[in-house]
C-alpha cells in the first residue's frame, strides 16, 4: 500500500508570481480511483505537474507526502520506519518516479531517434537503480557511482547485474502491448514521434503498466480519443488498478471516461482548491449541471 | 605514459592545450613554409620527382592566394599562423613509422567494446592494444582477401611509389586541384600519409574499408590525403576514424579527400572526427560521380577550435546521386562551420543533405551549404534539411543555405529547424525515472540517430560515447 497526500498545497508559476494552487488537500491510496474534475484554469494540470516535480512551478506552502508500505517493494523487503514517508517536494522528478509516482501527460513529448523499446527499458532500469540508491543512501551504505554513460545509450550492451536485459524486456513489453491492443511495431517506433493523439494516450498507459507506479496521475488521458480507443485506454487504466494495485488520480473534464473507469471518489477543483468531494454520483451531477452550482454551493455566488 | 592516460580523461580544454605545448617545445626548427621544407618532406618520403614538382607548384599557388576573408559569418582565422605551425609537421613526419600513443584509449571505450561483445582481435585492433602485432595480422588477412579481387588499399605515401600511374592521373588533378582554395594548395604542398583505395570494375568490397587499423601503426599526418577510386559497377564503404588526434597534437589539420565514383558505382565515405580543441580543421573533400553513380558522405565533426568543412559532390553523369549526412557539435570557444556542396551538372541527378548540429556552452555551429543546379540539368532534385539543437542561451547556430538554380525543371526543397533542447522533453523523461543528465544524453543520442544508424556499431558507439564525453561537465 502507498498513500499520496497533498496538504494545504500552494504553488505559483516559478517565473512570476501568478498563484495557481491555493491550498489543495487530497489523498490517494493505492487501489483507489479518484477523479479530479473542474473547469479550465482551475489548477488540475498544475496539481499533476507539481506532484511530479515540474520545474515551472514553485511550491510556496504545504506538503506532498508519499507514504509507503512494505509490499510496495516486494514481499521480502522491509522498509525502515524512517523511510516510509517521503516528502516529494525535496526530491528530483526522477526520484519521485523511482518511489512510484507516475504522471500521464496530456501532451507527451515527442523524442525523435529514441525507440520505445530503448526508452522504456532505460526508464525501467533507471527506476530500479534509483530506487536502490534512495534506500541505500539513507542507510549510509556506499552507493556505487553508476554514471558510466551506457545506461542511456541506444547501443547498450548486455544488462548489468540487477538490470532488466533486452530479451527479458522484450517479453514484458510484448505482453503489455497485447493487453492494450497495441500493434507490435510500436516497439520500434520513436517515442511518440508521429503518434496520433490516441496512440500517445495508449502509450502513456503502456508506460504506466511497465513502470508499475504506486500512484498514477493521469492528466486528461481521455482527451481526443474516439470511443474505441477510449475503451482500450480505460481497460488499461482499470488493469493498472486491478492487477498492480495502482492508485489512480484521473484528471478529466468529462463524465465520459468515468463510465469506463469508475471512480471511488470524485473531486471538483475550483480556483486552485478542492471545492467539493463526493462519490461517482458527483460526476454525474456535474455532467448534468456544469460547475456553476458547485461554485454557488461553496461560495454562495454564481 | 601514465600522464597521457590521465590526460585522456581530462575534459578541460585549457589543460589539454598546455600539455601539447610542452610536448612540442623541444622541436623548433625549419620555421616557415619554404621550398626547402617541401623538398625535405619529399626527400624524407623518397618520392619521385613528379610528386615533388606537384608539391612545389602547389606551394607557389598557396603563396599567391589570399586567405579567405569575404565569407559572411566565417569563422575567425586570425589566430591561425601557418608560418608558426609548419615547423610542427617535421616531427610528425619523423614519427610516421610507428606512433603508438594510440594504445592508450580511454577505458570507457574499451569497456564499451567489452559490453558489445566485439571479437577480441577486432577489439584489440580498434582499441589499439598491441597495435604493432595483432592489428597487423587482422589487417594482413583483410588485405589478402582484397588483393585477390584486385582491390588496393594502402598508405598514400606507398601508393605514390607502388601505383604511380593511378596516382599520377588522379592525385589533385581534376577532383581537388591545389588551385581550388588556399588550404587545398597548402595541402598539396605539405600532404603526408593518408589512404589510397582502388576498387576494380564490378567488385564489391563487402565489409567497410577502415582506416583505423593502418593509422595505428603508421601514425596520422596532419595533412593526410585520401584517394578513393571506384571503377564502374564497384561498391565500397570507406570509414575513417579520427578520434585519435584528440589525444595528439595538431594545430592545423588540413586534409584532402578525393573520391572518383565510376558509372553505376557506389561509394560511402564515413568519418568520425574529434580533434583537440586547439586545432584549426580546414579540409577539402570532394567526389566526382559518373553516370548512375552514388556517393554518400556520413560525417561527425567534433572537437577543434575551428572547423571549416564542406564535403562536395559533383554529379557529373546522368542519374547520379548524392547523400550527405553530417553532424556537428560545438562547445565553449568552438566554431564548427560545416555543410555540404553539391553540383548538379547532369539531368536526372538527385541529392539529399541532412545536417544536424548541437551547440552548448556558448559554442557556435553553422550550416553552410551550396546546391548548384546547372542549366540543362533537367529533372534534378535536391532536398536539404538542417536541424540545430542548442543547450543554452549562450550557444548559437546559423544556417546559410545557398541555392543556385539555373534550370527550371527541377525539384528543390529546403527545411531548417532550430531549437533549444526542450525543458518539456527533459521533464517528460525525468518523470519516467531518468535523471537530468541521462535525459539530455538520450535526447542527443536520438537527435544524432540518423548518423549512428549509418555507421558500423563500433563507430556508432564511439560517436555516442564521444558526444557523451563532450557533454559531461556541461550538464547537471
Amino acid at each position: 500500500m502507498a498513500r499520496l497526500e497533498l496538504s494545504n498545497l500552494h504553488a505559483e508559476v516559478a517565473e512570476g508570481d501568478e498563484k495557481i494552487l491555493e491550498g489543495v488537500d487530497l489523498e490517494v491510496e493505492s487501489g483507489e480511483i479518484h477523479a479530479l474534475m473542474g473547469p479550465n484554469g482551475s489548477g488540475k494540470s498544475t496539481t499533476a505537474k507539481v506532484i511530479a516535480g515540474h520545474p515551472a512551478y514553485e511550491v510556496t506552502e504545504g506538503e506532498v507526502l508519499l507514504h509507503l508500505e512494505d509490499e510496495e517493494f516486494g514481499e521480502d523487503i522491509e522498509i525502515d520506519e524512517d523511510q516510509r514517508t517521503w516528502n516529494l517536494l525535496d526530491l528530483e522528478p526522477n526520484e519521485r518516479a523511482a518511489l512510484g509516482i507516475f504522471l500521464g501527460f496530456q501532451y507527451p513529448a515527442e523524442i525523435e531517434g529514441v525507440t520505445m523499446t530503448n526508452f522504456l527499458r532505460t526508464a525501467l532500469n533507471a527506476k530500479i537503480e534509483e530506487r536502490e540508491e534512495l534506500f541505500e543512501e539513507e542507510e549510509g551504505e556506499d552507493v556505487e557511482e553508476e554514471d558510466e554513460g551506457f545506461e542511456s545509450s541506444p547501443m547498450e550492451g548486455p544488462a548489468d547485474e540487477g538490470e532488466v536485459g533486452v530479451a527479458e524486456f522484450q517479453q514484458i513489453l510484448q505482453e503489455k502491448m497485447e493487453q492494450l491492443d497495441m500493434d507490435e511495431k510500436f516497439a520500434q517506433r520513436y517515442l511518440n514521434a508521429g503518434f496520433s493523439g490516441g496512440e500517445k494516450k495508449q502509450n502513456e498507459v503502456l508506460q504506466a503498466a511497465i513502470l508499475e507506479p504506486s500512484v498514477a496521475v493521469l492528466d486528461e488521458i481521455d482527451s481526443g480519443l474516439d470511443i474505441d480507443r477510449l475503451q482500450d485506454v480505460s481497460e488499461g487504466i482499470n488493469a493498472l488498478r486491478d492487477e498492480q494495485g495502482t492508485g489512480i488520480l484521473q484528471i478529466t473534464h468529462y463524465q465520459r471516461i468515468l463510465d469506463y473507469v469508475e471512480p471511488d471518489h470524485v473531486h471538483v477543483m475550483l480556483d486552485g482548491q478542492i471545492a467539493k468531494s463526493g462519490g461517482p454520483e458527483l460526476a454525474e451531477k456535474l455532467e448534468d449541471k456544469g460547475y456553476d452550482w458547485v461554485r454557488e454551493d461553496v461560495y454562495g455566488t454564481a | 605514459m601514465s600522464s597521457d592516460q590521465d590526460h585522456l580523461k581530462e575534459t578541460d580544454t585549457e589543460a589539454r592545450f598546455e600539455f601539447k605545448k610542452e610536448e612540442n617545445s623541444a622541436v623548433k626548427s625549419d620555421k616557415g613554409l619554404t621550398e626547402e621544407v617541401i623538398r625535405m618532406i619529399s626527400e624524407d618520403k623518397d618520392e619521385p620527382d613528379w610528386m615533388l614538382e606537384r608539391r612545389l607548384r602547389a606551394l607557389e599557388q598557396y603563396q599567391n592566394m589570399p586567405m579567405p576573408s569575404d565569407w559572411p559569418g566565417m569563422p575567425d582565422l586570425s589566430e591561425l599562423d601557418v608560418e608558426e605551425i609548419i615547423p610542427y609537421i617535421r616531427p610528425d613526419v619523423d614519427k610516421r613509422e610507428g606512433v603508438d600513443d594510440w594504445t592508450e584509449l580511454p577505458d570507457e571505450i574499451k569497456d564499451t567494446f567489452d559490453k558489445l561483445g566485439i571479437p577480441e582481435a577486432e577489439k584489440n585492433a580498434l582499441s589499439g592494444v598491441g597495435a604493432q602485432y595483432e592489428s597487423e595480422v587482422v589487417y594482413q588477412n583483410m588485405q589478402e582477401q582484397w588483393e585477390e579481387k584486385g582491390v588496393i588499399f594502402c598508405n598514400m605515401d606507398e601508393a605514390v611509389r607502388e601505383h604511380p600511374e593511378l596516382v599520377k592521373e588522379h592525385f589533385m588533378t581534376t577532383c581537388v586541384p591545389p588551385s581550388d582554395n588556399k588550404f587545398a594548395a597548402l595541402h598539396g604542398a605539405v600532404w603526408s600519409g593518408g589512404s589510397f583505395v582502388y576498387v576494380p570494375e564490378d567488385v564489391t568490397v563487402e565489409m567497410p574499408v577502415q582506416a583505423y587499423f593502418r593509422m595505428n601503426s603508421e601514425g596520422m599526418g596532419q595533412f593526410e590525403h585520401t584517394l578513393i577510386i571506384a571503377e564502374e559497377g564497384s561498391e565500397v564503404h570507406y570509414i575513417e576514424g579520427c578520434s585519435a588526434p584528440k589525444y595528439g597534437t595538431h594545430n592545423l589539420h588540413s586534409g584532402g579527400v578525393e573520391v572518383f565514383v565510376g558509372e553505376d558505382a557506389h561509394v560511402q565515405y564515413s568519418t568520425v572526427q574529434n580533434w583537440s580543441k586547439n586545432t584549426f580543421n580546414l579540409n577539402t573533400k570532394r567526389a566526382i560521380c559518373e553516370e548512375n553513380g552514388t556517393m554518400e558522405w556520413v560525417s561527425g565533426s567534433m572537437g577543434s577550435k575551428v572547423t571549416m568543412l564542406y564535403p562536395c559532390t559533383i554529379l557529373k553523369g546522368r542519374g547520379s546521386t548524392d547523400t550527405h549526412i553530417t553532424i556537428a557539435l560545438a562547445g565553449e570557444g568552438q566554431d564548427i562551420d560545416t555543410g555540404a556542396k553539391v553540383y548538379h551538372n547532369a539531368p536526372d541527378t538527385s541529392s539529399t543533405i541532412e545536417s544536424k548540429s548541437i551547440s552548448k556552452d556558448g559554442g557556435r555551429t553553422n550550416y553552410r551549404g551550396l546546391v548548384h543546379i546547372a542549366d540543362g540539368a533537367e529533372n534534378a532534385s535536391t532536398a536539404v534539411e538542417c536541424d540545430a539543437l542548442m543547450f543554452d542561451n549562450e550557444s548559437t547556430s546559423d544556417t546559410m543555405p545557398y541555392m543556385e538554380i539555373e534550370e527550371s525543371k527541377v525539384d528543390v526543397a529546403h527545411e531548417a529547424t532550430v531549437g533549444k533542447i526542450g525543458d518539456e522533453d527533459i521533464f517528460y523523461l525525468q518523470s519516467r525515472g531518468l535523471d537530468d543528465d541521462d535525459a539530455k544524453k538520450m535526447i542527443v543520442a536520438g537527435f544524432i540517430e540518423p548518423i549512428t544508424e549509418e555507421l558500423p556499431i563500433e563507430y556508432a558507439v564511439e560517436l555516442n560515447r564521444l558526444i557523451e564525453l563532450e557533454m559531461e561537465g556541461s550538464l547537471g
